[in-house]
């Protein structure tokens, strides 16, 4: 069971905006979901190691030689809202 | 009754490696060029993006666990640490948290918890409001900086003080310095300290709650903000009040501390680990290589100065600069004779100071050869010349390059060894100075300094200042 | 110019036309542009012209040489738009192209056009698309499977002659058994990720979507390797080559009893168990195995997965690239961005991923999924001690009806039930057609998908097999390979 409290703290964290029938409808489908996920605390995990990953490699490492970086003109081709060669975000103030 | 206070202060210094290229994709480092000329699609978090590590960056992070006399991890592996702002472009800083490269070290007494390597955030400027967050209406976003390599050295709540600090950041910074992997220049930030402060009784092994002191751009200004954090944190403290854990700044032209984020959110770092990246396994070759390449580094170059005979001080200051450190073991090499304790403060101490005098003069460009000096400093001790007319010789030498011995004979410096002739100067300069001389008859000791001083005028400071004090002593019947 | 023979044919058949000059790579090309702009599925969210699908593309590239290739919409095209069907990357036209890309266009594939898939490859039915569902061409009531649905679709209703897909999940597999294609995902680590956009960054692997095994081997060896931009990546050792065994003389199967069985549709166990009786009659041995575990992979994977998603996804905040839906304040225009441009399924799992590794939830979701994977991997292991390959139905249903999953997650999620395991286990799984069966409930006939499973870097094995019960199979025809629209 996941509270709409809880919800809308998760919501804060992922930064969505969600509104009040969604954050409703996911209160919802997190808590179903989560009873469903919650029998993984049936399988015994004792000593047992995590797994993030099952590729047999290490020291995958790249020599220090440099890479042809992206023209300027490119770099900020993509941005909304590109501003003397630079990626033009609104004030952070409003979040302090 | 009042309560003693201590402060409690731990470190985290941010230093950036001088890779040729960023911590995971090819572009350049750069420092001053024009925005976002150094990006591509992974520093830029394009969709689609892995970071490949920089071999270069994880030899040099090796190499600072190893200098400060840390275990190396066996295995190590990278994280994911989660939140957004504008210069952290894929919303996650790439670091190290459960397995770092480095951990338990010491420098200089103060234990290192751990050491370990990750990504620099990109350089965000803001327009309106003069460049503070604070009054801004927009933010720039220069990705250049963005994904330069960094090494974190965290270390153990082990420094009381903000003069400990500047003493101990110094020492820190020389030694990264000497290994060569970094600029360590704090103004252009390659270089950053953040300082943890608490108070607590004197005495006690409780913690205090901290506040966070950061990003102050050289080792005086954190010493003064922690200093001024401590007196702010003791007032609160002793007030009955308690300290609130914030984020503060220090404006070393107001000496104010000023706090960052008042209302921050309690951060959620949702750390994972980055299954972008496999474990990397340092190969005892990378370990050898790691340890074998250290330089002797200042702390242990300080302690064999001591053990030469040279005084703390001086053997500090030539530990944590290289080329101060060479050019007094030039000294000594050129002359075996010379008592390093000597030539020690020769170095530090007149020489320099010429050298400040005379515009600034940095080490490199100095016209003034270690030979030379030693030459000089040869010609002081076999009381050939006068300490004070070394001091001549040395302005000289520092100005056009000249040969001391040169010099000397030049300028007519060679002590006067006649000491017929030196008596008669005294004879004269007692004369000619009845004030001073009656004071000194009268039992002020003191007032044979101006004696001295009418003497050496007069020898142009050729005389040796102990024989100029027995014959003055002498003449006035002492 | 309509050339059944060219829309029937697979993709090493009209390679081997091409080359024996019986057809040119223009005239190849030409044609399969045209039954792409004939989409009736919604399968393709961008067109090539002939001049971009040219474009890059070795005029030399080799034994497959000229033959057009579907590309899933979640792999990064320099100069042509890619949405991972996100409304979020709307508009977004990436400054560089995937390897596997780059590895197809240097083989000499053109390039057709970016299929529909689920957002950000997150489903299993291609409904979660801002663009639209894509349609299962043999009935377009119902879904393509997904996430890989697009290119599932567009195979199999004759508007490309292959296509690259990807797979967390089943995003391959499932499609293609809905589809009535071979699906292939290779071991995890033999393809290079980069170019292609995360969702779950251990699991992701990039596979062939083809017409029969011997293309999706074909595939396969132009993708296979290892690729500097990718650390992960590992590559086949000694590559991939045609199959061409008859038999399976000697090799095990074995069968996860435990798992099949409930929830599953009596036309798609039929199927399953004729395909079990084909295998023995090519002198395959059938063993009954146990994956003790593999009953918890989908809650560990609905743990893992989001957690991992919920990190690749924060990149979409409006700074760079893509959507910026507010310019209000700095949190505006990161929460008005990310609730406007992403969807219900992919908010619903950032949020279960977020939840999973937020403070105090680590260690019991997290953590917890992370270790019963490692059990998962010991299942397999133990099982590959014991057998050759781990057979099971790639999906327990035919293909389902649009809108019939959509307001329950956890029933879409099931439907990956046999996919799950295998994807955390990291192994090479693929599904072909197993033949027809009519749903529970009745109607058309639909196809069913048979997944055999083989141990790391276990491909080229896998492939022998697969061709030789291919063979013995006989499965044929699709609904749009017989001319016309689908
Ligand atoms: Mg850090
Ligand atoms: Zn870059």
């Amino acid at each position: 069971m996941i509270e709409r409290e809880q919800v809308l703290h998760v919501a804060r964290l992922s930064r969505l905006r969600l509104g009040d029938e969604e954050l409703d409808t996911l209160a919802g489908e997190l808590s179903s979901i989560l009873d469903h996920v919650d029998k993984l605390a049936e399988v015994d995990i004792e000593g047992v190691e995590p797994t993030s990953h099952v590729v047999p490699l290490e020291n995958v490492l790249r020599p220090d030689e440099p890479r042809p970086s992206l023209e300027r003109d490119v770099a900020l081709s993509q941005a909304p809202d590109p501003e003397d060669g630079a990626f033009r975000v609104p004030s952070p103030q409003a979040e302090a | 009754m009042s309560t003693e206070y201590e402060a409690v202060i731990g470190l985290e210094i941010h230093v950036q490696l001088s890779t040729r290229t960023k911590m995971f994709c090819g572009c350049e480092l750069s420092f001053g060029d024009d925005p976002n000329v150094h990006t591509c699609p992974v520093c830029l978090a394009h969709p689609g993006v892995l970071p490949v590590p920089n071999e270069t960056a994880v030899r040099y992070a090796l190499q600072i666990g190893a200098a400060l006399d840390c275990e190396l991890a066996p295995e190590s592996t990278f994280d994911r640490k989660n939140y957004f702002y504008p210069d952290n472009p894929k919303a996650y800083q790439i670091t190290q948290a459960a397995k770092p490269f480095c951990a338990n070290g010491n420098l200089g007494g103060v234990r290192i918890h751990h050491a370990h390597l990750e990504e620099d955030a990109a350089k965000t400027i803001h327009t309106g409001g003069g460049g503070r967050i604070k009054g801004s209406d927009a933010s720039l976003v220069d990705f250049n900086r963005g994904g330069t390599p960094l090494v974190e050295i965290v270390t153990e709540p082990d420094l009381r003080s903000g003069a400990q600090v500047r003493e101990w950041g110094q020492l820190l910074r020389a030694t990264i310095k000497q290994l060569g992997v970094s600029d360590v220049n704090m103004e252009e930030g390659s270089l950053r300290c953040d300082a943890n402060i608490s108070v607590r009784p004197a005495g006690s092994d409780v913690l205090g709650t901290k506040t966070e002191l950061k990003n102050m751009n050289s080792f005086r200004f954190i010493e003064r903000g922690i200093e001024a954090e401590i007196a702010r944190q003791k007032e609160v403290v002793s007030s009955g009040s308690e300290v609130v854990q914030e984020t503060l700044h220090f404006d070393p032209s107001t000496g104010e501390l000023h706090s960052l984020r008042s209302k921050e959110e309690a951060h959620d770092y949702r750390y994972l680990p980055e299954p972008d990246l496999v474990p990397i396994v340092p190969t005892q070759a990378m370990l050898d290589e790691a340890r074998e390449s250290l330089p002797e580094l200042p702390a242990a170059r300080a302690e064999r100065y001591e053990a030469l005979g040279v005084q703390e001080g001086a053997a500090l200051l030539l530990s944590f600069e290289t080329d101060w450190a060479g050019f007094f073991e030039g000294v000594l090499a050129a002359d075996d004779s010379i008592e390093p304790r000597v030539a020690a403060n020769w170095v530090t101490g007149e020489f320099a100071a010429e050298l400040r005098k005379q515009d600034d003069q940095p080490l490199a460009d100095a016209r003034v050869t270690p030979e030379a000096l030693a030459t000089l400093v040869g010609l002081v001790g076999s009381k050939k010349i006068s300490h004070g007319a070394g001091k001549t010789v040395l302005e000289e030498m520092v100005a056009s390059g000249a040969d001391p011995e040169a010099v000397v004979a030049d300028k007519g410096l060679e002590q006067i060894s006649d000491s017929g002739e030196l008596e008669k100067i005294v004879i004269q300069a007692i004369e000619d100075n009845p004030k001073p001389a009656e004071q000194v008859r009268s039992g002020n000791e003191k007032a044979i300094g101006a004696l001295v001083g009418a003497v050496m005028k007069a020898t142009q400071g050729r005389a040796d200042g102990g024989e100029v004090n027995r014959l003055l002593r002498q003449h006035l019947g002492l | 110019m309509a050339d059944l023979q060219l829309l029937a044919a697979s993709g090493s058949e009209t390679a081997a036309r091409i080359a024996s000059g019986n057809v040119s790579a223009g005239e190849v090309l030409d044609f399969w542009l045209e039954r792409a702009a004939g989409d009736p599925l919604n399968g393709y969210l961008w067109h090539a012209d002939a001049e971009a699908a040219r474009t890059g593309v070795s005029a030399d590239g080799g034994a497959l040489s000229g033959v057009p290739l579907a590309i899933k919409d979640i792999f990064c095209t320099e100069g042509v738009p890619t949405t991972a069907a996100s409304k979020i990357l709307g508009g977004y036209v990436p400054p560089y192209t995937a390897t596997s890309v780059a590895r197809t266009a240097a083989a000499g594939l053109p390039m057709l056009g970016k299929t529909n898939m689920d957002e950000f490859a997150m489903g299993s039915s291609n409904e979660n698309s801002a663009y639209g569902p894509c349609l299962n061409p043999w009935d377009a009531e119902r879904v393509p499977g997904g996430s890989s649905g697009g290119s599932a679709a567009v195979v199999a209703g004759g508007l490309a002659p292959w296509a690259l897909g990807t797979d967390t999940g089943g995003s391959i597999r499932q499609p293609a058994g809905f589809c009535g294609i071979v699906g292939l995902k290779p071991t995890y680590g033999a393809i290079s990720r980069f170019g292609m956009i995360a969702f779950a960054s251990s699991l992701d692997q990039c596979g062939p979507l083809t017409r029969d095994v011997t293309d999706a081997a074909l595939l396969l060896g132009i993708l296979q390797g290892r690729d500097e931009m990718d650390s992960t990546s590992v590559g086949i050792e000694g590559g991939v080559s045609a199959p061409s065994a008859e038999r399976l003389d000697g090799m095990t199967f074995g069968v996860p009893r435990g798992l099949i069985g409930e929830g599953m549709e009596a036309g798609v166990l039929a199927r399953f168990e004729e395909t079990l009786i084909r295998i023995c009659e090519l002198g395959g041995e059938i063993v009954d195995i146990e994956l003790p575990h593999a009953g918890h992979a989908i809650s560990a994977y609905y743990v893992l997965a989001p957690a991992e998603a919920s990190t690749n996804l924060s990149r979409y905040d409006g700074v760079r690239y893509g959507l910026r839906a507010s310019d209000e304040d700095l949190l505006s225009m990161y929460e008005v961005t990310r609730e406007e441009g992403f969807g219900p399924e992919v908010k619903r799992r950032i949020m279960l991923g977020t939840y999973a590794l937020s403070s105090g939830y680590y260690d019991a979701y997290y953590g917890r999924a992370q270790r019963v994977r490692t059990r998962i991997v010991e299942d397999f292991d133990k099982a590959f001690g014991l057998v050759d390959f781990v057979v099971t139905p790639t999906s327990p249903t035919v293909a389902f009806k649009l809108g019939e999953k959509t307001t329950d997650p956890w029933s879409m999620y099931l439907s990956d039930i046999f996919t799950v395991p295998i994807s955390l286990a990291g192994v090479p799984a693929i599904s072909i057609p197993a033949g027809l069966a009519e749903p529970d409930g009745g109607g058309p006939e639909l196809p069913v998908g048979f997944q055999i499973a083989a141990p790391a870097f276990g491909e080229q094995k896998l492939l022998e097999a697969s061709y030789a019960l291919e063979q013995a199979i006989g499965f044929d025809g699709s609904p749009g390979l017989e001319g016309g629209s689908p």
